[in-house]
């Protein structure tokens, strides 16, 4: 693709995200924009997941890790601070330090790719684990208590900057999570721009050839890993946020295969399309939970199924791809009848 | 003496019981044309990936300039100033021509000199007209030259070319010939290769490997009408 389409495409994003992040309040009410919340805030994850995996050709099966990770570190960390200013730093620090350790070993160890998946999927069983079992007024934090399988209830939402009374109201907090997904998306399309972006996305192409032109893919994965682990912490911080409460349920095996769906479903490869997946699926997911005969995790498992039958590429690439023979052909109708104009 | 472009002394590489390359002394010189050949199993391909750092040595040592670079990681060898063409041609698949090798020029040079770089060597290897094509769609010919074009906007001091005829039809392997002579002007090669037409249109100083050793080391018509070589490799091809 040109620079110049490039440019387009991303100017288009970024317009249509700010019209939805302006116009939804327009049209829905208070309970409409709480839940639009949380599906940005599974978007932001989703959008870790995709960066990742589409781009670093990391596959990682424990991005729910760091998810989790996140909302814990926030919600210890403003339980024992008050104002939300540093924890909402350290749900992003943490998670990325983590990563960037774990990511150490992982490929300065020179593990193969399938092993990756494996460790990251341990990685968040045994934090699951860990987590599930400090249930007990012996297992706390300052002044948080983990409360174990129970999880953490009442932890108090952002607030301004520097005034831990001035909590944000739900709206205000709809307003910022979309801000802040608009500017992750934007800072990740940039990176792809430089040359450290480029020569990423090369080394997914082909890793050999990257090291006899000189670069060292260990450290552009380690450095991709550790981006997408401070972006799943953000994630979780707000997922957090959102319900005031966090339990360890955030590093189950069904929360991380959630995030590979997004992404597989809208697509991989691309930035926007686990946005979009994840928004659509938890969408679904909403909407199958005001009744009773279906269940949520049978309707995932069919959608997946489907998609890496029929849709295997995701649906942004599909249609992206669609848009563009459409385009071509409009414009090759002219050339053609211009000649037989002539002739 | 002046010190040799590569040198390698005992080099040494044994797979469990046997031994691929045995205790192999080489030398380079400066802007040096050298090609090895040698039959299947002569130690050609094993002797090359330890000069790349794809294989570490069993014994002996690799320097370049008098720099030791035994058991170097790959892309620090890169970084000396090697530029590897290997035998399966190693591209970005899903990146354009023009990516492929602006990769490659831009790990030393800032983002205008490396466009530049780019549109000089995509120029002298024919690859213009195809520069923002998709390499994974592109002919086996034409990705060769792909690989010889990133390697070349390397701008390395020595380039090994692991079989880069291999798969070219016949105009193919006239014009890759060429353009190893003008790439020879500047810069030192060496190339392995079994095509013996392809050997005499470059050829200067051959190197022969058989059983993991140097067999003979002399001018290409000096080799060809070796009794020894005849009867290890060329006997075998003209029977």
């Amino acid at each position: 693709m040109t620079p110049r389409s490039d440019w387009r495409g991303f100017c288009a994003v970024i317009a249509a995200m700010l019209v939805v992040m302006f116009g939804l309040p327009q049209v829905t009410g208070l309970f409409g924009l709480v839940q639009a919340t949380v599906f940005i805030a599974m978007a932001m994850v989703a959008l870790s997941q995709g960066f990742i995996w589409g781009f670093g050709g990391i596959m990682s099966f424990g991005q729910s890790a760091f998810f989790g990770l996140g909302g814990y570190t926030y919600a210890v960390a403003v339980l024992n601070m008050g104002d939300s200013s540093l924890p909402l730093v350290f749900a992003v620090v943490l998670p990325a330090v983590f990563a960037a350790l774990l990511g150490y070993f992982m490929f300065y160890g020179r593990i193969s790719d399938a092993y990756v998946g494996v460790i990251t999927l341990t990685v968040t069983v045994i934090l699951f684990n860990v987590m599930n079992s400090t249930a007990g007024d012996i297992y706390h934090i300052g002044n948080a208590p983990l409360g174990g399988f129970n999880g953490m209830p009442s932890i108090p939402p952002l607030n301004m900057p520097g005034d831990a009374s001035a909590a944000l109201d739900p709206e205000q907090f709809y307003y910022v999570c979309m801000g802040l997904l608009i500017a992750v998306y934007a800072m990740l399309r940039w990176l792809l721009t430089t040359r450290f972006g480029r020569v990423t996305v090369a080394i997914r192409e082909n890793e050999t050839r990257a090291m006899l032109l000189g670069y060292d893919p260990r450290l552009y994965k380690l450095i991709v890993f550790t981006i997408g682990g401070g972006i799943a912490g953000l994630a979780g911080c707000l997922f957090t946020n959102w319900g005031g409460f966090i339990s360890p349920t955030v590093f189950g095996l069904s929360q991380s295969a959630q995030i590979i769906i997004f992404v597989l479903v809208g697509g991989l490869g691309t930035l926007i399309g686990p946005i979009l997946g994840a928004v659509a699926i938890e969408f679904v997911i909403s909407v199958i939970g005001t009744q009773q005969t279906l269940n949520a995790d049978l309707i995932l498992g069919v959608v997946l199924v489907v998609f890496v039958l029929l849709v295997p590429q995701g649906v942004v690439p599909v249609l992206r791809h669609a848009v563009q023979s459409l385009t071509q052909r409009r414009r090759r109708v002219p050339v053609g009848a211009a000649k037989e104009a002539r002739s | 003496m002046t010190v040799p472009l590569l040198q390698t002394s005992g080099l040494t590489m044994r797979f469990g019981g046997v031994t691929a390359v045995d205790s192999v002394d080489f030398s380079l010189a400066e802007v040096e044309l050298r090609c090895l050949i040698g039959p299947n199993g002569a130690g050609k391909s094993t002797f090359f990936k330890m000069l790349t750092g794809q294989l570490v040595p069993s014994a002996g040592s690799i320097s370049f300039r008098g720099h030791d670079t035994t058991g170097a990681q790959t892309h620090e060898i890169a970084r000396l100033g090697i530029g590897i063409k290997t035998q399966v041609p190693n591209v970005f698949n899903g990146l354009s021509v023009f990516e492929n090798v602006y990769i490659a020029a831009i790990r030393t040079n800032p983002p205008k000199r490396a466009r530049m770089i780019v549109e000089e060597v995509l120029g002298r290897t024919g690859l213009t007209d195809i520069a923002f094509r998709i390499v994974g769609q592109l002919a086996h010919g034409q990705r060769q030259w792909v690989e010889i074009s990133a390697v070349l906007a390397q701008e390395p001091d020595l380039i090994l070319l692991d079989e880069p005829a291999a798969g070219m039809t016949y105009e193919e392997v006239v014009r890759t010939s060429e353009l190893i002579r003008e790439i020879n002007r500047a810069q030192a090669l060496i190339v392995v290769e079994h095509d013996m037409q392809f050997i005499r249109m470059i050829a200067r100083t051959v190197t022969v490997f058989h059983q993991g050793r140097i067999l003979v080391e002399d001018s290409v018509d000096a080799v060809l009408n070796n009794q020894a070589v005849r009867d290890v490799y060329l006997g075998k091809q003209a029977a």
